[in-house]
């Protein structure tokens, strides 16, 4: 023992002073050990503490963010009270701001994309995962994975000139007149192009690489054990996919699901070139609308008056905390996954 | 050897007549296997008796799991593999063309080494099986899941807590577990591998009067590393070397007097 300790000494370094009772005399390897042990701890502590300092710079900076938005949009938020969140009158000239509008584009922006989206997603994650020949799996999983790499104003310039002719003069007829889907509030009225739907459309396919490469993985990771139980018990391919292998994928993939939302909730530029930038809501889908980011895009460099700039931070900042709730659910989900699911069996 | 050819039984039997006429009878004959190029099993010839026990044991990778597996025709899925051979379950060959494997693997229950619960409640874990067949009435199924836990040895420590997650139950509970979903589907013949290697010996001990209590109506054949389980628990003891059969024969002569002298080494721990 003593023989081993002896190399690893490091010599001349201050932690590795004695720091044992004078009082006791133990053998020369126990101190040495006893030695070695105390300097453990003190660098242990050191290296602790700057990383705890280096962890706490993620929230802290998070929280100085928050609270700067929220400051610069209090005027405005202590000006129009609740009401800036119900009220529908977004009108810089007047000074009457009321966020209703962007939130209810925003929402409805992100419910229409995920609507699209899940199923595609989880159809093709399936497929990747399970059916594919492996030639196949590589490049389309890649070419899928290339959807979230194209620039987003690549999206809106695409949606400009090649979506919304598309809706205009085909999908949208088509689902009004010749479905009779007009006589629902949300087929109706004329079709302009820019419109709510066509925001939808666009960030439906800026969020499936999203679900898409996640629900893969997690697919991937259901362990062999759970497809061969399903197998075992007589179970054909595709029933042992719907009854064990997504079931037990489940919290993980609707994780990837709240992400692409996220994602959604957030994106700024397609969505504006494509939505028509109207503070309204208006039920129909052909009709343009407004989401929270594009807003503050819009208006923010011509922001008129203090007041018009503190309206802009506020609907900021409701993004900000709409985004971090939808975020703080997506935690809760995985924490699920490693707890529920993924847990004992192998 | 091979086994008396005889009339199948018309249904399930209860008690009585000879246990080679008794449904779930298997043969293998010459039967070989290969991943890809690699081959696994060498022509065996091997007979597992319904209403017994028989035990496959032998070094590791000599391919004890190959062969189980190959029982079910778990291999199916996986590219690349073919074998040759037959394997006959009640006389008729379970690779024949006709056979739809997901119909032969309800009569071949298969339960392996590591419990592989679906984290699902208890009840629909056992009554994964027979719902994936038919749409069953309620009261059918619950008779079919008390029943499977009844004879998984179960019932008693999970009748109260059916609805709970099967991953909340111990190792040994969740093997049971799995055994008992198998039996839901009302099999012929019961393949574990290694299904007590993960498990305490009080759990190893409850799944061996299980088998005990279920090779009654069963052919039960269990991979074991552990010779004395062998020993004890089986009635029918082959012992694979190198993807071959090298001897099989009841038990108890197998472990006093084998014949070959691989065989002696093997039990008495001189190699494997
Ligand atoms: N999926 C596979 N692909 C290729 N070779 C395999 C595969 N599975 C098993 N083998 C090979 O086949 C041989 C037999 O394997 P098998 O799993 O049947 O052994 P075993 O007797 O069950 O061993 P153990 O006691 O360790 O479980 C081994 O040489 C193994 O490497
Ligand atoms: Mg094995």
């Amino acid at each position: 023992m003593t023989h081993a300790a002896v190399p690893s000494e490091r010599a001349g370094s201050p932690l590795d002073r004695p720091v044992l009772p004078s009082g006791a005399e133990p053998a020369r390897g126990a101190r040495r050990l006893g030695v070695r042990i105390q300097g453990a701890v003190i660098g242990d502590r050191v290296y602790s503490t700057a990383i705890t300092l280096f962890a706490l710079c993620v929230p802290v900076l998070m929280i100085l963010i928050a609270l700067e938005i929220f400051i610069a949009g209090w005027p405005a938020l202590r000006q129009f009270g609740f009401s800036f969140l119900t009220s529908s009158a977004w009108d810089p000239v007047n000074g009457a701001f009321g966020a209703a509008p962007a939130i209810y584009g925003t929402l409805v922006s992100s419910a229409i994309a995920l609507a699209i989206s899940t199923p595609l997603a989880i159809g093709v994650a399936i497929f990747l995962s399970e059916f594919a020949p492996q030639w196949l799996r590589q490049p389309v999983a890649f070419l899928v994975d290339l959807l979230a790499a194209v620039p987003s104003v690549v999206y809106g310039l695409w949606g400009i000139f090649v979506l919304i002719p598309i809706l205009r003069t085909a999908v949208m007829p088509f689902l009004r007149d010749t479905l009779h889907l007009g006589v629902l509030p949300f087929f109706s009225g004329p079709a302009y192009g820019p419109s709510m739907l066509a925001a939808g459309l666009i960030l439906s396919v800026m969020v499936l690489p999203y679900i898409s490469s996640v629900s893969r993985e997690v697919l991937l990771a259901v362990p062999r054990s759970q497809r061969e139980a399903a197998l075992a018990l007589g179970a054909t391919k595709w029933e042992t996919i719907w009854g064990a292998v997504l079931p037990y994928a489940k919290s993980g993939i609707i994780g990837g699901v709240i992400l692409g939302l996220g994602r959604a909730l957030g994106e700024t530029m397609a969505v504006t070139m494509l939505i028509g930038n109207r503070p309204q809501i208006s039920a129909s889908l052909f009709a343009p609308g407004y989401t929270m980011a594009s807003l503050i895009a819009n208006e923010f460099s011509e922001a008129s008056g203090d007041l018009h700039l503190s309206a802009l931070m506020a609907v900021g900042f409701v993004l900000f905390v709409i985004t971090l709730i939808v975020n703080a659910v997506a935690r809760w989900l995985v924490w699920q996954v490693s707890r529920g699911s993924a847990g004992k069996s192998a | 050897m091979t086994a008396t050819a005889g009339p199948v039984a018309p249904s399930r039997p209860g008690g009585s007549g000879a246990p080679a006429a008794a449904l779930g009878a298997l043969v293998a004959k010459q039967f070989s296997f290969w991943y890809g190029e690699k081959q696994a099993l060498y022509g065996i010839d091997l007979e597992m008796r319904s209403r017994s026990i028989t035990a496959l044991i032998g070094p590791s990778g000599c391919g004890k799991s190959t062969f189980l597996r190959s029982i079910n025709r778990m291999h199916d899925l996986l590219p690349g593999t073919r074998h040759e051979g037959q394997i006959l379950l009640d006389e008729a060959d379970i690779y024949r063309s006709e056979l739809d494997p997901t119909s032969l693997r309800r009569r071949v229950g298969m339960v392996f080494q590591r419990w592989n619960c679906f984290p699902k409640s208890i009840y629909d874990n056992v009554a994964y099986g027979p719902s994936i067949n038919a749409s069953l009435p309620r009261h059918e199924m619950d008779w079919i899941v008390e029943s499977s836990l009844r004879r998984a040895a179960l019932w008693d420590e999970v009748k109260d807590r059916l609805r709970q997650s099967a991953l909340g139950l111990s190792g040994g509970q969740q093997q049971r577990l799995c055994i008992a979903r198998t039996l839901a589907n009302d099999p012929e013949v019961l393949l574990l591998d290694e299904p007590a290697s993960a498990l305490d010996p009080i759990a190893t001990q409850k799944i061996e009067e299980l088998l005990y209590e279920l090779k009654r109506e069963l052919t039960v054949v269990i991979v074991t590393h552990n010779l004395q389980q062998a020993a004890r628990a089986s009635d029918y003891t082959a012992f694979f070397y190198m993807g071959r059969l090298i001897e099989a024969g009841p038990t108890e002569r197998m472990f006093t007097a084998p014949r070959e002298e691989r065989t002696n080494s093997y039990i008495t721990g001189r190699f494997g």
